[in-house]
């Protein structure tokens, strides 16, 4: 009879849609949280509103059609997948690419690397909370944007790449601005050192949060930056080289706590090594042909096949198999964000909501690259 | 001459005082909040390497009043959701308290409106009010986000007034007074700040967190809550929020002035320039303000309970042995 007044026991936990319209998901992602108060219980990303169907439209497109469609799916890192979808091609037709072209296409690549970092840097600073910093580490990304604008002629979604080589050769003028932003970023990390990296608020927010350790990553297929920041050194440029970087003399940056400070302080690192391949890749520039001999139309030979590249955010994969036409009769991005994004449905539960953006910030989505 | 004589008679010495000093509070709070803004816009800027503002008026200083009248002339939306009567007292709870607190701060040796025996009382009572129409916003709003901001904003607000009162406390034993010219009187020889710089330290951080300022803004976190507290306010009623932000800056940057700055007093060795009390007293006060300005775009934000664990484990402690400390020493002293 008592318990007729009690009061029915009622859940204490509120759903918050965080998305697909917050300042803070960078584009399109959804995050349905179960709160309780603060605390995270459960956290579900749900993808799926920046779906264009880039893969389907690879059935119906040329080879060479295709190739703009690469740069819109990582919009940050357009020319590596630029580079690793025309290398895909070039594996299954069999073209050999002219050093010159290699070599242009690597220090295109990492410019574009150290750009996307860049734009991590500034927006993972701003989410927690720092504007100022995002505004220096623009400033300097506008640097890459104007060179690669000069070469390539876009500044976003570059599609300088081509079967054999690439649309444009570099000049003077490209080498001695390229080599002035080498020394002009390795000016400015002190900069970015004295205002992030030593700030104690900075290292309180990243410290111990979001650890992503070995087992995780591997378990959800982790790649780039995440995993490295695990402990675990793979980095397809090392692990399976392509083009010249096997000449090339770089290290890959680990973490050893897999927490959002390791990712931080892993990509800052990473900076500094892609500047390192530039110089070098600008010492070794050869002359020659900047594009090999292509017949006009591309028919690979039926089969499949595939070819990895290392992204800003981790190994970007195409799977392409061909019926031996001169479209693909399927094709297959295997893209970083995809993996790194799920890991969220581990991590998040059990931290508060400040965290979640520090970790959804430290993880580097794109969310177009994900849903594709 | 005549009309203001007749407004005297009329109403007598005290209320004109009243009547007046009301009119001029409210210009200096909306020329003040037009100014912060623009200064804030300016000097965020130059710290980001922009420009700012510089296309309406000399350097930009006619943006924020074009802002206003586009604030002015926007629609004021009240979502279906929301409990009406609180969702339209919350603004003006917010912004009524500020003028209250202008009342009783001196800002020269003449000029302050009523020299209350109690004005420093009165200035934290009414400041607290803030924390009140805030929650009241945040609840009204029925938002998921507006509720979380509001109630950060509480939990912050009534922490970090304990060890501000504290410290406080430590000033007002020493000039024996909660009298606002007394406290400016008894810094004549040295400004409370050198010889009480923990207690100055701790108010203005203190301060900055009252204020919800970077990097304690976590009620209206941008990155986390969208807007906070103020999500769903648009209009009118946003520039109201946002007017007792930067009205709220003056104030404890008025009160630190007071309590710590030496008031209207000139600086040490400066006695001898002509210059009114009124632009020694607003000087210091910008200057504590830019002060936060510089802080506010240079360090990100605290996590919720990092900021609670900093207030309580160590701000309080702190300002209560510095209250004991202060207490002896006064005491031997006089």
């Amino acid at each position: 009879m008592a318990n007729e007044f009690l009061e029915p026991i009622t859940e204490q936990t509120f759903y918050l849609n965080m998305g697909p319209q917050h300042p803070s998901t960078h584009g399109v992602l959804r995050l349905f949280l179960k709160l309780d108060g603060e605390y995270i219980v459960e956290a579900d990303p749900i993808i799926g509103y920046g779906h264009r169907g880039h893969e389907k439209m690879a059935e119906s497109h040329l080879y060479e059609q295709f190739l703009p469609n690469t740069s819109r799916m990582d919009y940050l890192a357009g020319l590596i997948l630029n580079h690793g979808y025309v290398a895909a091609v070039e594996k299954m037709v069999g073209i050999e690419v002219p050093p010159r072209a290699e070599y242009i296409r690597v220090i295109c690549a990492e410019l574009n690397r150290i750009s996307s970092h860049l734009l991590w840097f500034g927006t993972y600073v701003m989410d927690l909370g720092g504007f100022t910093p995002f505004l220096y580490s623009f400033d300097d990304r506008e640097n890459i944007l104007d060179i690669l604008d000069r070469v390539s002629g876009s500044r976003l979604t570059y599609s300088y790449c081509r079967f054999g080589g690439v649309a444009r050769d570099v000049d003077d003028e490209f080498i001695t601005a390229t080599q002035q932003f080498v020394e002009r970023l390795r000016s400015r990390w002190d900069d970015y050192h004295n205002l992030v990296t030593k700030n104690v608020i900075f290292i309180h927010r990243a410290k111990d949060v979001g650890v992503i350790n070995r087992e995780l990553a591997m378990r959800f297929g982790c790649t780039g930056p995440i995993l490295r920041a695990a402990g675990v050194p793979y980095d397809v440029r090392k692990a399976e080289p392509y083009s010249v970087y096997s000449e090339l003399d770089f290290e890959i940056p680990t973490g050893s706590k897999g927490d959002a400070l390791d990712r931080y302080i892993v990509r800052l690192q990473e900076m500094e090594q892609s500047l390192r391949i530039i110089e070098q890749a600008l010492e070794r520039l050869p002359d020659g042909a900047i594009k090999a001999a292509v017949p006009h139309k591309v028919r690979p030979p039926r089969g499949d096949y595939y070819f990895a590249v290392e992204s800003a955010r981790g190994a970007v994969g195409f799977y392409i198999v061909s019926d031996g036409t001169s479209y693909p009769y399927r094709l297959k991005a295997r893209v970083p964000s995809y993996g790194n994004l799920q890991v969220l449905t581990e991590v998040l539960p059990g931290t508060l909501v400040a965290d979640t953006i520090s970790i959804l910030g430290s993880i580097d989505i794109v969310v177009p690259e994900v849903d594709r | 001459m005549a009309a203001w004589q007749n407004l005297v008679n009329f109403l007598g010495p005290d209320l004109t005082r009243i009547v007046v000093g009301l009119v001029g509070v409210l210009a200096l709070v909306q020329v003040n909040a037009l100014f912060l803004v623009w200064l804030e816009r300016k000097v965020a800027a130059h710290i980001q390497l922009r420009i700012g503002p510089k296309e309406v008026g000399p350097f930009g200083i006619l943006q924020t009043i074009v802002d206003g009248i586009k604030l002015v002339s926007k629609e004021l939306i009240t979502p279906r959701h929301v409990d009406r009567k609180l969702f339209m007292l919350a603004p003006i709870a917010v912004f009524l308290p500020v003028l209250v607190s202008f009342v009783v701060i001196p800002f020269s040796e003449r000029l302050i409106i009523r020299d209350m025996n109690v004005g420093l009382l009165l200035i934290f009572a009414f400041s607290t009010f803030n924390v009140l129409a805030v929650l009241v916003g945040g609840w009204a709003s029925n938002n998921k986000y507006s509720l979380l901001g509001a109630v950060r904003a509480v939990a912050q607000n009534v922490a970090y007034e304990i060890p501000l009162l504290l410290t406080v406390l430590s000033v007002v034993m020493w000039s024996n007074s909660l009298q606002m010219s007394e406290i400016v009187a008894s810094q004549s020889k040295v400004w409370n700040v050198f010889w009480m710089p923990v207690a100055a330290l701790i108010y203005l951080i203190c301060a900055t967190a009252e204020t919800n300022r970077a990097p304690f803004d976590i009620p209206e976190a941008e990155s986390e809550l969208v807007a906070g507290f103020h999500t769903e306010y648009s209009g009118m009623r946003f520039a109201l929020f946002f007017l007792a932000e930067y009205s709220n800056m003056l104030i404890v940057a008025a009160v630190a002035t007071t309590l710590f700055f030496g008031g209207w007093k000139s600086f040490p060795g400066l006695g001898f320039l002509p210059v009114p009390g009124w632009i020694w007293f607003f000087a210091k006060t910008y200057v504590l303000i830019f002060v936060a300005m510089w802080v506010r775009w240079t360090f990100p934000r605290l996590r919720f309970d990092q900021l609670m664990n900093f207030c309580w484990k160590i701000m309080i402690p702190v300002a209560l042995l510095h209250l004991i400390v202060y207490a002896g020493v006064i005491k031997i002293i006089n």
